[in-house]
């Protein structure tokens, strides 16, 4: 079981490595919208530490959104996909590989590059540490969620909007606790509560999204 | 064995075409009923609330639409579920036909909500878990519409959507509570309009708009499966027949 | 029975009456419009599937005539 995932893995982050272009734009993607906010709203370093949690999360929301409709749009155009949901492994497994992937190459290098751009909007050194924290934590619920969206829109007409319309909805709750959590510890409150919770979010979505995903993957491939 | 039967009989859309045609009218007309009697004790008899004036009457949609809002959803999935489980045609021409009512029960639920907000609250849009919860529901119902709407061969897009409404009918308690905790983190806004003590005559007029709301969705939804029935059926020998029949 | 002491009392609603009357015009509006367009839209399905049966079967004919 472990091996097929980890088979996956390897075979996707060798193919992500081809590709690095992909995955260094979805990071200046993230800096740079980070960046925007506050040339809209004005340099005043108290609004900008209130508002820091909300920005680097909706930002890291759009950013993971970016690289969804290629999770497996490439393998299905040359027709791996087929051949794996025939194989005689579980399809479940395989997509939880690929979920696995896609969090190390979009919501790793998030998580690395947000205490930076933490400091452009004046936080604390322990709500840089909650932030980090928290990214890592959230973001497999991410692309586990974003996965079903992926798997449903696969092979559509304008799949790639229909993908934001149909997952950033699900993926509230990630937003509110994962904020939530830099915004405890910025007020003093702690945010261990916060990350319990959005723990508790990712196991639940890379249980259960894996199977949903395999599922509509089925469904597309018919 | 014979319920069996009878079930799959009904699940088939040659025998359920006519039998929604004459089944329209007949909820229509309690719809009509149901809402006159409510408009007639929510607006004409019950006494004022001391506490929001008249202003409470909003009251007699608000709740009716955003139940029904939530109510639809639920439907769906249960269409949803069975047409997974059982791969049966009619479930996912049901879940299609319901969404778009559901999304407009949601939308009045958000304007009613608006409107009783502005006097209330003192502005048009306040960020209560509860209307927060009913913006996301519409953005749901958007995105499964979207999604069905995408997919051009209709099994996929019944069985697509389908999934969508089971994932989506986990997700909305954890978004439900995720909203309402970030609400009394933000503490505030939030203002419980629904009090227990309500008179007699508001509560049954309130009931009696939800039937009207209930009884008008079920048929709005069965003119428009009727309709979905046509189109995906068009080369069955049943829908030559009706097409035949039709406006001789 | 009757709660109101005259029509313009009962529009006015005391005082809310563009909040009331907003939202129970609005639903009252959908809830109009709704069917009206499920019905045309049945319709303009019929229409279209009848003249497409009858092309087919127009289509069908001159096959066997020839």
């Amino acid at each position: 079981m472990l091996k097929i995932i980890t088979a996956v893995i390897g075979r996707d982050l060798k193919l992500a490595m081809r590709r690095q272009a992909d995955i260094v734009s979805a990071m200046f993607f993230f800096v740079i919208v980070v960046s925007l906010f506050p040339l809209g709203i004005g340099p005043e370093p108290d609004l900008l530490r209130k508002l820091a949690p909300g920005v680097l999360w909706v930002a890291a929301l759009l950013a993971t959104m970016l690289s969804l409709p290629r999770l497996f749009a490439d393998d299905h155009r040359d027709g791996t996909l087929e051949q794996l949901a025939l194989a005689p492994h579980p399809l479940g497994l395989v997509v939880t590989g690929k979920v696995i992937a896609h969090w190390l190459v979009s919501g790793l290098p998030l998580a690395l590059i947000a205490p930076v751009l933490g400091i452009q909007f004046d936080l604390s050194s322990e709500a840089l540490v909650v932030l980090t924290g928290a990214i890592l934590l959230g973001t497999p619920a991410l692309s586990g969620i974003g996965a079903i969206g992926a798997a449903l829109t696969l092979g559509l007409r304008g799949g790639g909007v229909l993908l934001s319309l149909l997952v950033l909805p699900l993926y509230i709750p990630v937003l509110i606790f994962g904020a939530g959590a830099v915004d405890a510890t910025v007020s003093g409150l702690g945010g261990e509560g916060h990350l319990s919770l959005l723990a508790a979010l990712t196991f639940a979505s890379l249980g259960f999204a894996p199977w949903a995903s395999a599922a509509a993957l089925k469904i597309a491939l018919e | 064995m014979k319920d069996r039967f009878n079930f799959y009989r009904f699940a088939s859309p040659a025998t359920f075409y006519p039998l929604a045609g004459a089944l329209i009218p007949f909820f229509v007309a309690i719809s009509v009923l149901f809402g006159l009697a409510g408009l007639y004790l929510g607006m004409l008899v019950a006494p004022t609330d001391f506490q929001q004036g008249e202003g409470y009457r909003i009251i007699f949609i608000h709740v009716p639409a955003s139940w029904m809002s939530m109510f639809i959803y639920l439907v769906m999935a249960f269409w949803a579920a069975i047409g997974l489980a059982f791969n049966t045609r009619l479930s996912g021409m049901m879940a299609q036909a319901l969404a778009p009512t559901g999304a407009l029960m949601a939308f009045i639920s958000l304007w009613t909500g608006a409107l009783w907000g502005k006097p209330m609250w003192g502005a048009w849009w306040v960020w209560d878990a509860r209307l927060t919860s009913e913006l996301i529901l519409l953005f749901l119902y958007i995105g499964y519409m979207a999604l069905t709407a995408a997919i051009d061969d209709a099994r996929r897009a019944d069985k697509a959507g389908g999934l969508l409404l089971l994932v989506g009918v986990v997700n909305v308690p954890i978004i439900y509570f995720s909203v309402k905790w970030w609400n009394t983190l933000h503490q505030g806004s939030s203002v419980n309009l629904a009090k227990s003590s309500m008179a007699q005559t508001m509560l049954w007029g309130m009931l009696l708009m939800a039937m009207c709301f209930w009884m008008y969705s079920i048929a709005v939804a069965l003119m428009r499966v009727r309709t979905i029935m046509l189109e995906r059926e068009r080369n069955t020998d049943w829908v030559k027949a009706v097409l035949e029949g039709e406006g001789k | 029975m009757i709660y109101w002491n005259s029509f313009a009392d009962f529009l006015a609603m005391g005082g809310y009456g563009f909040y009331v009357w907003g939202s129970f015009g609005l639903t009252a509006l959908i809830m109009a419009i709704e069917p009206i367009i499920v019905a045309r839209n049945q319709k303009t399905t019929i229409a279209r599937l009848k003249r497409q049966l009858r092309a087919e079967s127009r289509a069908d004919n001159r096959n066997t005539a020839e």
